[in-house]
């Protein structure tokens, strides 16, 4: 259940506080409000305008330039599978195709169950440890067919 | 007496299983009752060997791997603690030839101690070059970044010391130190081995760029991938601070140098300089048309010193050692030393740091081994994904700006990623296009439009549509792009893209004459 419009306003006035002191405080502020949110929900927009005195525009802009901030909630867990060229040298193309066919999705898709989100990355400083992912944050090198469906059993739980 | 154990803890050893490893050699230390300690150590940067536990024994470190939890316990039983011989035993670390042929200068210390330890990293030479900093005329500082030849490891190559005595020429009530920790490029990780494995030479080189600029605030833009470089980072700067290696008195001195962490938010083209200014400010990842310079009006408007964490991370050993012993490395107008690292589809995947000047034959076939899958090697992509692929019949090109400028292609970051022969060179050139489509800020028509009818036009010379006149048009808009872009991002896809057509034109022929031909 999303959180009703009054609570995300104060929940985001509190990590607008914690930040708002910084030098350039918009992207900590909206890496803050991922984090308490899951994502940046639409609520926290002009309260963030408001705060640091800017245009709505303006927070909208920069929300939607960066690839990290999600606009809705993702899977209880987030998969980011690796698709550039030193995974790609090793295999990347096959994983990602195995790794939606075990979950049943496609990238920037999140399972029917909520369980999970599957995402491109373009690289996480693994090259030497490719084909390579991440998942809720954990990084794992040298992906192979029982790696993967370990994840897949492991983000259905 | 009491045993050290190393387990990494760098993201690539994590990778590949590390915390599991280091949980059964404690469980196994508390059943065996040993005296032994273990300390999470930076990577060596051999990471077909990684997870790589080494011990300290009388003669030296040693070391085993590649590693897994379900080994621990034989490796116990071998005699670990004391050095005893096992199938995974590697000999001793410094003998391990990878690592023996290495001029270890910026990556000094990877890998040999304890990250977050300032009194591991001041017994191993750490703070010579702040002290020496903290004493010198500014201007005298700038002079030996100058003399010791280092140019920025970022991808352009531009002269350090010139970009610093900019700064310290320009008058402001404020000014800045940026370090770029973006690390975007596929196949590079050096910065990320740094931040994790020695993450205050970066502190110390950035505090001796801020004295010797002027400079009294540094800022280290990590991209949000590395979250492992991110918690690392900000714990070594607590401790700087704690210590009083950053805060008002830099080492007891006048100068006052403080440093904060921020991350990215997964843009690549936020690791061009500009770019990362105004996505600090905290607006969109937006390239700036220069000039203005970064170096008299860069983040907040104030003047700049932007440079990426391996430049920076080289600063403390050329203060320390002097601007000769630096310079003495190297080759041509590429001076000191540079981490070569070798991804992809390589046997031997890794960190390489030499001098400049070994030939790209060398880095592949000698110390990377050749391919992983035992394939012959098609093709390596060098500097990123705006790097030029290079042929074999190239293999003989030295490791040096200029050298990889006149066949063509760049250094940049100085990663290598190699491709076995069952790659497609126009599925790599087709992904160089979507990348930048992908990646592109939007500022620019060639690097946002033409990116996009690029990925199409490929398209269709794969489907073996018109395939002369779209070879034609695609060669047309790479001329397009290179001329018509504000950064590199657009102004270099077509490296990639144009190697892959000018050296391996087999693959753009449509497949049904591909195979009739056969
Ligand atoms: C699209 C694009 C991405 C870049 N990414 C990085 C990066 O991730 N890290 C980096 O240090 N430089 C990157 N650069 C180069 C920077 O613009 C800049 O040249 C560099 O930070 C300067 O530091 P240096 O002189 O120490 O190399 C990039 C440039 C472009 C055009
Ligand atoms: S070339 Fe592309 S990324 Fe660079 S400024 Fe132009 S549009 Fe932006
Ligand atoms: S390309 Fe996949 S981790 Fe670098």
């Amino acid at each position: 259940m999303q959180p009703a419009g009054t609570e995300i306003a104060s929940r985001t006035s509190a990590v607008i506080n914690e930040f708002v002191g910084l030098e350039g405080p918009l992207l900590p502020i909206l890496h803050g409000l991922q984090e308490e949110f899951g994502f940046v929900p639409d609520e926290s927009l002009p309260v963030i305008a408001k705060a640091l005195n800017i245009s709505n525009a303006e927070v909208h802009g920069v929300v939607t330039f960066y690839h990290d901030y999600r606009r809705h909630p993702a899977g209880r867990h987030v998969l980011k599978v690796c698709q550039a060229e030193a995974c790609q040298s090793m295999g990347s193309d096959a994983v990602a195709a195995r790794i939606k066919q075990l979950l049943g999705i496609g990238f920037h898709e999140t399972t029917k169950d909520g369980s999970v989100t599957l995402e491109p990355i373009y690289c996480l400083g693994l090259c030497a440890c490719a084909p390579a992912a991440m998942l809720d944050g954990e990084v794992i090198g040298r992906l192979d067919d029982d790696k993967l469906e370990e994840i897949a059993a492991e983000v259905r739980l | 007496m009491s045993v050290t154990i190393y387990v990494p803890c760098d993201s690539g050893a994590l990778a590949l299983g590390a915390e599991k490893v280091a949980k059964a050699i404690e469980s196994e230390i508390a059943a065996r009752g040993i005296d032994a300690r273990i300390v999470r150590n930076g990577s060596r940067g051999l990471y077909w060997l990684e997870p790589m536990v080494e011990v300290e024994t009388a003669d030296g470190r040693v070391a085993y791997g590649p590693v897994a939890a379900n080994d621990v316990a034989s490796l116990f039983d071998a005699g670990l603690v004391s050095g005893g011989s096992h199938r995974l035993s590697l000999g001793k670390t410094e003998d391990i030839p990878f690592l023996a042929k290495q001029t270890r200068l910026t990556f000094a210390r990877v890998g040999i101690t304890d990250p977050l330890s300032l009194d591991d990293y001041k017994s191993h030479g750490g703070l010579r070059g702040l002290e020496k900093a903290v004493a010198a005329a500014p201007a005298d500082i700038v002079k030996t970044v100058t003399d010791s030849g280092l140019r920025g490891r970022g991808g352009a190559g531009f002269p350090t010391g010139i970009k610093w005595n900019t700064v310290l020429q320009a008058v402001a009530d404020r000014k800045y130190i940026l370090c770029n920790a973006d690390e975007g490029d596929s196949g590079t990780f050096a910065d990320r081995m740094i931040m994790e494995g020695d993450p205050f030479v970066l502190i110390e080189g950035m505090a001796i760029a801020g004295i010797a600029t002027g400079a009294t605030k540094g800022f280290v833009y990590i991209r949000s991938e590395y979250p492992h470089a991110i918690a690392t980072m900000t714990r070594a700067v607590e401790i700087a601070r704690k210590r009083g290696v950053l805060g008002v008195n830099v080492l007891g001195s006048p100068n006052a140098f403080d440093i904060e962490i921020r991350s990215g938010a997964g843009a690549y083209v936020c690791g061009e300089e500009t770019s990362l200014m105004n996505s600090l400010e905290g607006k969109r990842g937006v390239v700036r048309a220069k000039p203005p310079l970064p170096a008299i009006q860069g983040l907040f408007g104030k003047p700049t010193v932007i440079n990426n964490v391996i430049s920076l991370a080289s600063v403390p050993i050329i203060m320390d050692r002097g601007a000769e012993f630096y310079r003495d490395f190297g080759m041509g107008r590429s001076r000191g030393t540079i981490p070569i690292q070798i991804a992809g589809n390589v046997k031997h995947g890794g960190l390489f740091e030499a001098a400049f000047g070994l030939s790209l034959g060398e880095i592949v076939d000698d110390i990377g081994g050749g391919t992983a899958t035992g394939r012959p090697v098609k093709a390596v992509q060098v500097g990123g994904p705006l790097g030029a692929y290079f042929p074999r019949k190239l293999f003989d090109t030295p490791f040096d700006y200029e050298a990889f400028a006149a066949k063509d292609g760049l250094v940049g970051h100085a990663g290598i990623v190699v491709f076995d022969d069952t790659a497609d060179m126009l599925k790599q050139a087709r992904f160089a296009m979507e990348f930048c489509a992908i990646e592109s800020c939007g500022k620019c028509t060639p690097c946002r439009i033409g990116s996009t009818r690029g990925v199409e036009t490929i398209d269709k010379i794969a489907a073996g549509i018109e395939p002369e006149k779209n070879l034609a048009l695609v060669t047309d808009l790479c001329n397009t792009m290179k001329f018509g872009s504000l950064c590199a991002l657009g102004g270099f896809t077509p490296y990639p893209v144009m190697s892959s057509i000018n050296h391996f034109p087999d693959d753009f022929k449509p497949a049904a004459t591909a195979v009739a031909a056969e």
